[in-house]
């Protein structure tokens, strides 16, 4: 009975030596999946995916704790990844590839997570409505001559969240609150949808500028929809806070877990995944803005020109989330 | 009478107390069953013990108002219109016969297949303002945006319309059976004595469905206080979304937990009051001389309205959202449609079929347990383990996710230091721990279901037959069975399709490498890519529409006398 037992419990044992490497993953499956196929045509490695919310697979590595079967975490904020860090899910990694390749402000300063791929978050505007001399900063969109004419995503998302973390970093609680609770008179509706329902609602009139990620815009503008694409078509891109800190950024990163059990595979798949190759895809079929500063970006993200982006220490956008969740609650951001 | 009052009289009857030993054997079983899924429920109501003050003070100078205002507008208003699109046309295909009824009867049905969140994004994709309706509307009339009204789809009002037109069939489902299963002589008898057909309704048929009636709208409202898909999208802030925001953005599961057993109380509280208004009565029927129906052929004027009160809601909830879908599907199709895809197919089907399968069993042993215990704490744990139906997906998975990673790493840490053997997660990240969950889900479906079909036997049958000398297994056999079919093939299918539309617990509950069509749905909907996310969605509906027409023959031949 007893050797049975034992018998049962060796088959359900992990394979511990096969080479595989296992991924929680708040990044969609379609927006990572192909590049993960990749790397195991290349190396053999086989890339295990279990894709879901940031926070409940944080949830999820903190209940399983050390007999957890994923090695690296994936997120889309940095956010995420700063609590992942708060709460010793990461473990220390010294690689010379990643460290040169990522500049040192999108990389955690004590090497426990890195960013994979940037994002800026930028107001889009009817161009017959608005000119473009009257935009000029995030803070701008408190004044009231904005009065019912903004539409935002609510504050709920974590790309908000972050953006409000920033605006904390560099004014400050109180001067934030006050632009937030401004900001949120001027919203031409209650928060709803996503940030391409942002685009939708300028180009349909709705309201006359909105606050959104940037991949969005290009996303819709090569969309294989219709009215996607004319949607797009009918508004302007505009890079806020050039004259200040500049535009805010956030990135999508990952970490590898303390229990990893396929630390060398993960560390070579983060590897992997910063190389010029990869980060062409990102660029290419994710519209988002390369790690590394001498890839290319895709011809849309091109046409938009260079821009000043804000290089506040990140880690900041984590230490001050729940802050900002607060404020904006306050503020009367649904 | 109508009504037979016997509260306490199934206590001394029959079957199990033949067997002593077997009794107190199964009853134990049956309480470790109560107990094993109580445990996510008692880990969500064990939150209540770690008080967030801060958190909470917040919460209650900021948004709480809104969660409880919104979610009790979303409460009644979703129960009020399922009652009215349920009950009426249940009604009107039962009594009557009018142009299309004998289809109508099981496309009423329909809506049942379509994932509350579907509907949703399908409609906003339609009547939103971006949406292809005022998109022409503008470009044909020249309008701009401020120039017209026209109903805001992403509002309140909204989602009480949207749940409200997938939700009602399950009052429309056992509100039929129940009327079907009337005896014709009850309301023959009423017409004598001077009812018209409305009040035959009113205070014959009505009263006597109601058991029926308010299990399918208990169902209802604890669906939509568990809703999150479409309330999230449309930015109405009701309790689930309440959760999540104070869980994700706060970081505070604790207080998300909290919210979530303020939310069961709600609902205990409804099915309390539910319970007493019904003042223990047991409504039987107590004639079971049944003649074939006999449908009355409606009039042109009045077979119009029939029809119409009857289509619209299939029309709403089923008809005009499929032809959107297909639509945008008809771009996407060839590059989604591949092995991949069929897999996903597979996987869902699996699920759903596995999980409907044991939630049958365990409702029909807990039904039957009840139906022949005394015991008030194996009812009350039956009720409470019903309110699964209630909470979030989302929740229940935590729920299940924190008592199995803590049953894993013990095991773990106690085999590593006695035989040196690391067994790792067992269970946790398994299909079996998705499956439970799915089960602490959806029991309420299946034990409603079995209940109210086990509720049509009345417990003088059992002993009637007992004194022809039939064996408790052939009164099961030749009795129960026959009379319940029809309830344990809904209770099979219902759970079944809602496995189906699962989403929140498949989420974060599931295995590495393994997606079902909800997650695909979701993933590419949620990326606002509504037309890549066409298929999928529209494969969930039509592996839902089988199971719905079987229900629905089900019933229409589980009148009694017809074979």
């Amino acid at each position: 009975m007893k050797k049975l037992f034992i018998l049962f419990l060796i088959l359900f044992q992990q394979q511990l030596n096969a080479a595989e490497v296992s991924i929680y993953s708040a990044r969609k499956e379609a927006l990572i999946k192909p590049l993960l196929d990749q790397f195991t045509k290349e190396t053999g490695i086989e890339v295990n995916l279990v894709t879901g919310k940031a926070d409940t697979l944080l949830k999820r590595l903190e209940v399983e704790g050390k007999n957890t079967p994923a090695d690296i975490l994936l997120t889309v904020d940095v956010a995420r990844l700063v609590r992942a860090k708060e709460k010793g899910l990461f473990q220390v990694i010294d690689s010379d590839v990643l460290e040169r390749t990522i500049p040192e402000h999108y990389r955690d300063s004590g090497k426990q997570w890195f960013g994979l791929s940037l994002r800026s978050r930028v107001i889009v505007y009817a161009p017959d409505r608005v000119k473009e001399e009257e935009l000029s900063s995030y803070q701008n969109l408190a004044d009231n001559k904005w009065k019912n004419r903004i539409c935002i995503r609510s504050s709920s998302n974590v790309y908000n969240q972050s953006l409000v973390a920033a605006m904390i970093a560099n004014d400050g609680v109180e001067k934030t609150e006050t632009w937030a609770t401004a900001l949120v008179k001027n919203f031409a509706r209650t928060p709803k949808g996503g940030d391409r329902d942002q685009i939708k609602a300028v180009a349909a009139g709705v309201c006359d500028v909105a606050i959104v990620n940037n991949y969005y815009l290009a996303g819709m503008l090569e969309s294989s929809q219709k009215n996607e694409v004319a949607a797009a078509n009918k508004i302007k891109l505009f890079w806020p806070n050039q004259y200040g800190r500049g535009t805010h950024i956030n990135i999508s990163g990952a970490g590898i877990l303390k229990p990893a059990k396929h630390k060398k595979e993960a560390i070579q798949l983060l590897e992997y995944l910063v190389s010029d190759k990869s980060q062409q895809w990102y660029a290419d079929t994710n519209h988002e803005y390369s790690i590394n500063p001498n890839i290319e970006s895709n011809s849309i993200l091109k046409s938009w020109g260079k821009f000043k982006a804000d290089n506040l220490n990140l880690n900041l956008l984590g230490k001050y989330n729940t802050e900002a969740v607060l404020l904006m609650d306050r503020a009367g951001w649904k | 009478m109508l009504v037979t009052r016997d509260t306490q009289a199934l206590s001394n009857s029959p079957i199990f107390k033949f067997y002593s030993f077997p009794l107190t054997k199964w009853n134990s079983v049956l309480v470790l069953l109560l107990l094993l899924f109580s445990i996510p429920l008692a880990v969500v109501l064990g939150s209540v013990f770690f008080p967030e003050k801060e958190i909470w003070s917040h919460l209650a100078d900021t948004v709480l108002t809104d969660y409880i205002i919104n979610s009790l507008v979303l409460f009644v208003g979703v129960g009020f219109f399922s009652l009215i699109l349920g009950v009426i046309p249940a009604w009107l295909v039962t009594m009557y016969r009018f142009p299309m009824s004998r289809y109508l009867e099981w496309a009423l049905l329909l809506p049942m297949a379509m994932p509350a969140y579907i509907i949703a994004y399908s409609y906003t994709g339609m009547l939103d303002v971006a949406g292809s309706l005022q998109t022409s509307l503008r470009e044909i009339t020249g309008w701009q945006y401020r120039d017209y009204w026209f109903p805001e789809i992403r509002s309140l009002g909204g989602a009480i319309t949207m749940l409200s037109l997938v939700l009602y069939p399950y009052i429309y489902l056992l509100a039929r059976a129940a009327f079907i299963e009337q005896s014709v002589c009850v309301l023959e008898v009423s017409r004598t004595l001077g009812c018209n057909a409305i009040d035959a309704f009113r205070r014959v048929a009505l009263p006597l469905a109601r058991p029926a009636i308010m299990v399918g709208l208990s169902l209802v409202v604890m669906e939509t206080l568990a809703d999150y898909g479409t309330v999230q999208y449309f930015g109405v802030s009701v309790f689930t979304t309440g959760i999540f925001r104070t869980w994700f953005g706060l970081g505070n599961s604790l207080a998300a937990a909290q919210l979530s057993a303020l939310l069961l109380v709600f609902v205990a509280v409804f099915l309390y009051l539910e319970k007493r208004s019904r003042r223990q009565a047991r409504f039987h029927h107590t004639s079971n001389r049944y003649s074939s129906l006999m449908q009355q052929q409606l009039n042109k004027g009045s077979g119009l309205f029939a029809l119409i009160s009857c289509a619209t809601p299939i029309l709403l909830g089923f008809i005009i959202p499929l032809l959107f879908l297909i639509n945008l599907a008809l771009d996407t199709y060839s590059e989604v449609l591949g092995k991949d895809f069929y897999l996903l197919v597979f996987n869902s089907l699996l699920l759903a079929f596995v999980t409907a399968i044991l939630a049958l069993l365990i409702a029909l042993f807990m039904a039957y347990s009840n139906r022949n215990s005394a015991s008030s704490i194996n009812r009350f744990m039956v009720r409470f383990v019903s309110m699964g139906y209630a909470i979030p997906g989302t929740v229940i998975a935590i729920g299940v996710l924190i008592p199995f990673a803590w049953f894993d790493n013990t095991l773990d840490a106690f085999l590593t230091e006695h035989f040196n053997i690391s067994s790792g997660l067992l269970i946790s990240g398994t299909v079996a721990t998705l499956i439970f969950a799915y089960l602490v889900r959806f029991l309420a479906v299946s034990i409603n279901t079995v209940e109210a079909g086990l509720l049509k036997i009345k417990p003088t049958m059992d002993e009637v037959a007992k004194t022809t000398g039939m064996s408790p297994i052939s009164i099961i056999k030749r009795i129960h069975i026959p009379m319940m079919r029809g309830s344990l093939l809904t209770a099979l299918l219902l759970v079944f399709i809602d496995v189906l539309k699962e989403l929140p617990a498949t989420l974060i509950l599931r295995p590495f490498n393994f997606n079902t069509l909800a997650v695909r749905t979701y993933e590419l909907a949620n990326e606002e890519r509504l037309a890549d996310a066409a298929v999928p969605a529209l494969a969930i509906v039509l592996a839902g529409v089988i199971p719905v027409i079987m229900i629905s023959n089900s019933i229409s031949r589980s009148r009694a006398g017809h074979e």
